[in-house]
């Protein structure tokens, strides 16, 4: 078991500020499936480094002012009148409270591509 | 001098003309030099300190391409004879998203980055000859039927910048509004002849014609209401009509470019025919590679369908059901075939429709995350690229029997040289 990264830890303070229970999905195969979802399918349109395309930017400085609930809730349902769809068919309400809180705390790299 | 092609390390002190051949003298004269280029060759080999990677062959480019690795901010050189990858160019910055268009001559393919950046790559040299960091953030490019000018479509901020082709210095900025003023972001930009660009503003429902026979004064005419937020768009092959894939609406917008003061006309308006709207997972790409014979098959936003319609009438003639939502639908060079791929979560799937029947007729399971397809030159291959499998596979289009499979780092983006002699790639 890894040691808590910082982005991890911010989570759990953001979580623990929002009062809300610090759950981590799963396991850390699927962190990485999930990392690796965002950089590359959420990428089509906000950037595979996350910076913005046709969707807005998820840089932690861009979400600052964002509750980490209403980002999860965003990625879960969507946001209707935009091109953001709900992905709540490829995650749990959990995880994309999870993907939330990664993205406020700087989102972690891709998972190393095979040599 | 003339075996320029032969020595890597010499050819950055080169003008690009010198390459060419056009002004040696006469047969003797080749002789003489080649037999001196060939004499240089161990020269090279022996006295050159880091021959690391091979000197490539003297070459014409018709067979060239790239493919973008878009993790690593890599393309690869392709030869679509071989079926071999060439090499490796690194240090392009941030490819997802990633799009090319060649010089005419296809020796040079620019390459605009998510980044913002817009580099030129040597394909015979294999080396990059140019970069410029030239917006925020970038979506793609055209090139003028002249070879001239590059133009790219920009995000951040909106507007369309225009290069020269040879030096990539600016030649105009062109910034996209939206109604109030503010920065639109554009999409769907293609060359039209007579060194002008078509593109759509996705925030301000409008496309716009930039007349660029003087650069530094384009003259810009703006077709405004053509419809809700224009995702992408094409440009007939012939390079007549301009057709804008709404995204806030079902439909299309349609221009004639020729006529003499065009107007936006709506298509398929209405092919949801007032279902809710359905979640898009992601955009699909319109590009003149829809026109097939007299139809244009089309992707229908969210939906599990191809829309066909007759490009004389512009009238919905029908819709095939596909595996998933759409992102390219490509007709095969002579079009008897269109090959469609999709988003997540069905984007392990590749389906061929038969255009003499409208429906799917074979498929395919390449590998996991298919990007995109490049068919060679006259389609009797296709290239697919499998971003999850780090894999571009090599289709046989009559057999459907996989002819080569080549590794790559994340593959996104397939682009051929042959679209140097297309309007509207």
């Amino acid at each position: 078991m890894p040691a808590f990264t910082r982005p991890a830890a911010l989570l759990l303070c953001a979580l623990a500020c929002a009062g809300v229970a610090a759950q981590v999905p799963g396991t850390p195969e699927r962190q990485r499936e999930l990392v690796r979802m965002v950089r590359q399918d959420c990428g089509s349109c906000h950037g595979m480094h996350l910076t913005g395309g046709l969707g807005p930017p998820l840089t932690p400085a861009a979400l600052a002012d964002k509750p980490v609930e209403s980002m999860a809730a965003t990625i879960f349902h969507g946001r209707p009148g935009t091109p953001m769809p709900p992905w709540r068919a490829f995650v749990t309400e959990t995880e994309a409270l999870w993907i939330a809180g990664q993205l406020l705390g700087g989102f972690p790299p891709s998972p190393p591509s095979k040599p | 001098m003339k075996n320029a092609l032969h020595a890597p390390h010499s050819v950055g002190s080169l003008p690009p003309e010198s390459a060419g051949f056009s002004s040696w003298g006469g047969l003797a004269m080749q002789r003489r030099s080649l037999l001196s280029g060939l004499a240089a060759l161990p020269l090279l080999a022996s006295g050159c300190a880091t021959p690391l990677v091979p000197p490539p062959p003297l070459m014409g480019t018709g067979d060239l391409g790239v493919v973008i690795e878009r993790a690593t901010g890599a393309v690869l050189i392709v030869n679509t004879s071989q079926r071999a990858v060439l090499t490796r160019v690194t240090g392009l910055g941030d490819l997802s998203h990633a799009s090319v268009v060649f010089s005419r001559d296809g020796r040079h393919a620019y390459v605009f980055g998510r980044d913002g950046a817009l580099t030129r790559i040597d394909l015979l040299t294999q080396r990059i000859t140019a970069r410029e960091q030239q917006a925020g953030n970038s979506i793609g490019g055209a090139i003028s039927a002249d070879g001239t000018l590059v133009a790219a479509q920009n995000y951040s901020p909106g507007g369309v910048k225009v290069f020269d082709a040879e030096r990539l210095t600016l030649r105009a900025d062109i910034p996209a509004l939206t109604a109030d003023g503010q920065r639109s972001r554009v999409v769907g930009l293609a060359d039209l002849p007579g060194r002008r660009f078509i593109y759509s503003l996705f925030d301000a429902n409008a496309i716009c014609i930039a007349d660029c026979t003087d650069p530094t004064r384009p003259r810009v005419t703006r077709i405004d209401d053509i419809g809700r937020q224009p995702y992408d768009a094409l440009i007939t092959p012939d390079g007549r009509h301009y057709i804008a894939g709404l995204f806030g609406e079902d439909g299309l917008a349609l221009v004639d470019t020729w006529a003499e003061q065009p107007t936006a006309q709506r298509i398929l308006a209405g092919y949801g025919r007032g279902q809710e709207p359905l979640p898009v997972f992601k955009m699909p790409h319109l590009r003149g590679w829809a026109v097939a014979g007299r139809h244009a098959y089309l992707p229908a936003i969210g939906r599990h369908e191809v829309l066909v319609v007759d490009t004389t009438t512009w009238a919905e003639v029908g819709r095939i059901p596909v595996a998933g939502q759409p992102v390219f639908v490509m007709a095969r060079p002579d079009g008897r075939q269109v090959w469609v791929n999709f988003a997540v979560p069905d984007y392990h799937r590749v389906q061929v429709i038969d255009t003499l029947v409208q429906r799917v007729a074979a498929t395919l399971q390449p590998g996991k995350a298919v990007m995109h397809m490049e068919f060679t030159p006259r389609g009797e291959s296709v290239w697919i690229s499998c971003r999850d499998d780090d894999r571009v596979q090599v289709v046989d289009t009559a057999t459907l029997a996989t002819q080569a499979s080549l590794a790559a780092q994340a593959p996104s983006g397939i682009f051929f040289t042959a679209r140097a002699q297309r309007m509207g790639f």
